[in-house]
């Protein structure tokens, strides 16, 4: 196992797309990184760069301290999981776990072992024999993964490996990758736009938006402390409200519209006066009893019942803001709700930078 | 999946297949049905009366040695035809894959020879063959190879092969172009990062994912070495120089027309005929039973 270390890496497609605009990332060794982007943020393009299937045009891509800028994909001791599994198709399970052993000359009983090994950790003992075609898109996604690991690489390279899979199955071969990374401990990239996939299996989420990085952090770091406004809106469901505000004093921004917000001045260094923009999570707002002023107050204009939750559309200083209530809660009707909302729950943003103005 | 019209009275649907029921007749039913009439029959030169003969026709073929070769000679005619059509449109749609720039104009170029007649085909390869004014024959002759296929046989059984895998490459490629675009592009990745360089990638993965493609064509293209290279025959050799290129198609025409041996003829084509319905049987079954993925 070995780290995967990004230095300054940059794609510029012939025609002058700029794919990967410069990117430094430090995949440790052991850790399971996830690259979390919408489609086209350039983090397939910077899994195939790493894996050798697409050049870097600028900037040098590290594999277990050796520069892989110019080796072949085979050379690099790495293993890919691709989305459509990408099996081969005229080959049983088994030859299809041992073609890459085959390929690197490993004695005939290696190869038996390792493949054998590999099949009962995934359970696909019983499909050695078949053709990929007569497995189902879990069996399948076993196999591609059992094909990774027989090769026992320096990384293991994902990308968007479940998205083929339906809701049900995905949630279950999710918690099987976690697993199975807990258990073998190796060097993991998987790239996803699905921020469910990326907050359960991450050490470390790298959340990616236009061909660069807008924050890398743990699961929780992402979620909680949001880096930046893209950030923000990109994780959690639903997105986090962000509402205009101008800050009317230490700790305290006024919505207009709507009232005013505590915020922790320790955290977020905001001169008086300033144009903001406030973030709220959906769930971090609880609702406040009818005879309670809370100085926050929404006009609910419809709610959506989600079966646990139930949404309740509103608006607040003219932008949309959502608020999670539990279903339990009777019908809050369409009079004017009054919020409580923990000042160490309120996010602050740059208006023109999207930046969350935090200390130092 | 089954894609049904029903149709409520039953005069629409015999009225749509009407036109296309006349035409098998006219062109395939009758003419196959008057070649199995006459090859039992032995017919004099001026058509004034026949007899009816059982198979003495086909007896007579199988005991002669003319015969016994062309066949022979066709069956390695097509056998290098379909070989080496089939493996330069192979590496040429290989190539074509992988070009970036002016795939389109490369492609379109490497189509335009499938529509060239074939007599008209010949003919040119005729002209470049000319061992007195040919320009392929000038530069054999300044190479030091005396080239003439008007009298050395194995020349002319040369020529005509060039000529009838020329006219067949560009079909070949349009099918392999289009059998390599269909494998996916990441298996080819997968195995590139599973350690096979691109030859081990192109007989391990490429290939026999080419299997069907490859096998559609081996038929297709031993049919076409047998029947539709007459014309090719006919602009180039006429079958000579003294029948080295008398392939089986070009003698059933000899015997026939030239030779006004109808009986004979006709039975040659039934052979023929038997050929290309057991080639046709083995397409379809072999096609749709085994080589699928």
């Amino acid at each position: 196992m070995a780290s995967v270390v990004l230095d300054n890496v940059k794609k510029v497609y012939p025609g002058g797309v700029e794919a990967v605009k410069g990117i430094s990332l430090n995949v440790p060794n052991g850790s399971f990184t996830v690259l979390l982007g919408p489609s086209g943020c350039g983090k397939s393009t910077l899994l195939r760069m790493i894996a050798g299937l697409e050049t870097i045009t600028s900037g040098t891509c590290r594999i277990a301290d050796r520069v892989v800028n110019e080796v072949e994909p085979a050379e690099r001791d790495i293993a890919m999981v691709f989305q459509n599994y990408a099996l081969y198709p005229h080959m049983s399970v088994y030859d299809n776990m041992a073609y890459g052993l085959r390929n690197r000359g490993t004695p005939k009983p290696e190869i038996e072992r390792r493949v054998r090994e590999a099949a009962k950790m995934l359970a696909i003992e019983d499909f050695l024999e078949r053709r990929p075609r007569a497995l189902s898109g879990g069996q399948r996604q076993r196999v591609a993964m059992g094909r990774a690991i027989v090769r026992e690489p320096q990384a293991f390279l994902f990308d968007e490996p479940l998205s083929n899979l339906d809701a049900k199955l995905r949630v279950q071969m999710r918690i099987e990758i976690r697993r199975l990374h807990n258990r073998l401990k190796a060097t993991s990239i998987f790239v996803t736009h699905d921020q469910v996939e990326a907050m359960t299996l991450a050490d470390v989420v790298v959340v990616m938006n236009q061909g660069r990085i807008e924050q890398v952090g743990k699961p929780t770091e992402v979620y909680n402390r949001p880096a930046t406004r893209f950030v923000a809106t990109f994780i959690g469901s639903p997105a986090m409200n962000l509402a205009p505000g101008r800050v009317i004093g230490r700790g305290k921004v006024e919505i207009p519209g709507s009232g005013t917000l505590d915020f922790d001045p320790d955290t977020f260094e905001v001169a008086e006066g300033t144009a903001v923009e406030v973030g709220i999570r959906p769930e971090d707002m609880t609702v406040a009893t009818p005879d309670e002023n809370t100085g926050f107050v929404i006009k609910p204009e419809f709610v959506e019942e989600l079966g646990p939750n139930r949404l309740v559309h509103g608006t607040a200083g003219g932008e949309p803001l959502v608020l999670s209530v539990a279903s339990s809660m009777p019908d809050l009707g369409t009079r004017a709700l009054g919020l409580r909302v923990p000042a160490n729950r309120v996010h602050v943003f740059d208006t023109t930078t999207g930046r969350a103005l935090r200390r130092g | 999946m089954e894609k049904r019209a029903v149709f409520r009275s039953s005069w629409l649907p015999l009225a749509l297949v009407t036109p296309q029921l006349i035409i098998t007749f006219v062109f395939f039913v009758w003419p196959a049905s008057q070649a199995l009439y006459q090859s039992v029959l032995l017919e004099d030169p001026f058509g004034l009366k026949s007899q009816f003969v059982w198979f003495d026709n086909f007896t007579a073929l199988f005991r002669n040695r003319d015969y016994l070769e062309s066949f022979n000679r066709t069956a390695v005619f097509s056998l290098l035809v379909a070989g080496f059509a089939m493996g330069l449109a192979l590496l040429l749609a290989v190539m074509a894959d992988r070009i970036i720039k002016g795939a389109t104009g490369y492609k379109t170029m490497l189509v335009w020879p499938y529509a060239v007649a074939p007599a008209v085909a010949g003919a040119l390869w005729v002209f470049m063959f000319n061992p007195r004014i040919g320009i392929v024959a000038y530069v054999m002759h300044s190479i030091g190879y005396d080239w003439n296929h008007q009298i050395r046989g194995q020349d002319a059984f040369a020529l005509i092969t060039i000529a009838a895998v020329w006219k067949q490459i560009s079909y070949n490629f349009v099918f392999f172009l289009a059998g390599l675009q269909a494998i996916p592009r990441s298996l080819i990745e997968a195995a590139a990062i599973d350690g096979a360089g691109p030859a081990k990638r192109f007989w391990t993965i490429v290939f026999p994912l080419l299997s069907p493609t490859t096998f559609f064509l081996l038929v297709v293209n031993i049919v076409y070495a047998f029947f539709d290279t007459f014309g090719i025959v006919h602009a180039t050799t006429s079958g000579g120089p003294a029948k080295a290129t008398e392939i089986l198609v070009y003698k059933v025409f000899n015997d026939g027309f030239i030779g006004l041996d109808l009986g004979a003829s006709a039975a040659q084509s039934v052979i023929l005929m038997f050929i290309v319905i057991v080639l046709t049987v083995v397409q379809f079954r072999y096609i749709e039973r085994k080589v699928s993925y």
